[in-house]
């Protein structure tokens, strides 16, 4: 029990950092998949702690908590991961962040705002059902919810979950809103009506929601290592692979509607999940 | 070494210039060249820097054209909502003084009648070279800008 408090306080301490590093190697490989040469390795960090230093100026009180909350649940989240709690707890924890963060956007009048709030919901409706439908399959076959029972596993989960794998890249792509996908806002350079969800969080609030989705990546990218429990090689390559497509698809990729992502995306996705699902039943 | 959060948060202070782009009924020269400096040609993201629509999130305000009773509202409004410390660049020979229209009826002149300027930019339109060496003249301002704060003077605005 203290060794998993233990790991999981270490987890929750390299978390940001890891996080950062990796949103500053995904701004680099998209430079020059541009043929740019891109920002330093540590950019990310320099725009946090520019926002940090910036003087507040919050529309409102809601946003500030918003954001406080958001970043509260996304450390918890990677905590409890890091601890070996169950997957739900992890689920719902992870999703009272972008409640709120939907919360703080809708609780101001700009139309970008609100734009982007409807929007998050939506994608939020996209990945939600992707990921729960990726912890049945893990309990199908490991019998529970508890991340412990996947490490005793022998054989990797990804030779017997490999359609609910490929959902899980989707609902990513999703979560990170990576294109096509960028719809309720985007990242760096890009606009998508003025960063939508987060055209009303500034400063200090803006940095605390980047740390909270650095916390984010580093989580599903965790999800994404269960599927290569046995060995500490094979995960880093398959966490590599996984991004490295993420970060292509993002590239080659323009962004599509709402409407393209839950019809032709969420639909034929779910299907597959559960034919991966009832070919477990067959075993 | 000592850990100074303040230390580390002037570093990208300096290396994190967001920008802003606006406006002010310019012929769109200006405003090619500043969306050239975005081109793989130039990339100004090796320098940190990036064009946000939301000067709630900008750190450098470039404005570009020539003031007119309709826009100057609209030019204040955008530069009360940048928070400190921020920066304003002129661009072209509109955004200086009016430029061949500073004699029209419907013509303010310059940027800096409107707000403070740090930078000006010459140039119809200025190159894009121009345009970023700006911005890291811009960053230089706010340096001092930031050491005058140091020193005990609050910063002001």
């Amino acid at each position: 029990m203290i060794a998993k408090l233990f790991f999981g306080l270490i987890g929750l301490a390299v978390a940001p950092v890891l996080g950062g590093i990796i949103a500053g190697l995904d701004r680099r490989v998209t430079a020059r998949m541009q043929s740019r040469f891109g920002p330093p390795l540590l950019q990310p960090f320099y725009d946090v702690l520019k926002l940090l230093g910036k003087r507040p100026s919050a529309v409102n009180a809601w946003l500030v908590l918003c954001s406080y909350l958001t970043l509260m649940s996304s450390a918890l989240a990677v905590f409890l991961f890091f601890f070996q709690a169950d997957l739900l707890l992890i689920f719902f924890v992870m999703t009272i962040g972008a409640v709120f963060q939907v919360m703080g956007a809708l609780s101001v009048n700009s139309p970008f705002s609100q734009v982007g709030a409807q929007r998050e919901l939506l994608q939020m409706l996209a990945y939600e059902p992707l990921i729960i439908m990726v912890f049945v399959g893990i309990a199908l076959k490991t019998g529970s919810f508890s991340i412990e029972n996947i490490y005793a596993l022998e054989q990797p989960l990804l030779f017997s979950l490999p359609i609910l794998f490929l959902a899980l890249g989707v609902a990513l792509t999703i979560k990170l809103r990576k294109s096509p996908f960028d719809i309720s806002t985007s990242h760096h350079g890009h606009q998508e009506i003025v960063r939508g969800l987060l055209t009303e969080y500034t400063g200090p609030q803006l940095a605390m929601l980047e740390i909270a989705h650095w916390l984010d990546v580093v989580l599903i990218l965790g999800l994404c290592s269960l599927f290569w429990s046995t060995g500490m090689i094979g995960m880093l390559v398959l966490l590599a692979a996984t991004y490295f497509v993420e970060m292509l698809v993002d590239n080659i990729s323009s962004r599509l509607t709402w409407q393209w992502m839950l019809t032709r995306v969420l639909a034929p996705t779910m299907v597959l999940c559960l034919v991966n699902i009832l070919w477990l039943y067959t075993l | 070494m000592k850990f100074d959060l303040q230390q580390w948060i002037n570093t990208g202070r300096l290396k994190s210039p967001w920008v802003a782009h606006y406006d002010c009924g310019s012929c769109n020269g200006c405003d090619i060249e500043v969306l050239a400096c975005l081109t793989p040609v130039y990339d100004v993201e090796r320098f940190g820097i990036i064009n946000v629509g939301n000067p709630k999130q900008a750190d450098v305000l470039l404005v570009s054209g020539t003031v007119n009773p309709r826009n100057r509202v609209v030019l204040k409004n955008l530069y009360d909502q940048m928070q400190h410390p921020k920066a304003v660049i002129a661009l072209g020979a509109c955004g200086l003084n009016g430029g061949i229209f500073q004699e029209a009826y419907n013509v303010v002149g310059g940027v800096d009648k409107v707000i403070p300027v740090d930078v000006y930019v010459p140039g119809c339109p200025p190159k894009p070279e121009a345009i970023i060496d700006a911005v890291v003249v811009a960053l230089g301002k706010i340096k001092e800008q930031l050491e005058k704060a140091d020193r005990g003077q609050a910063v002001n605005g």
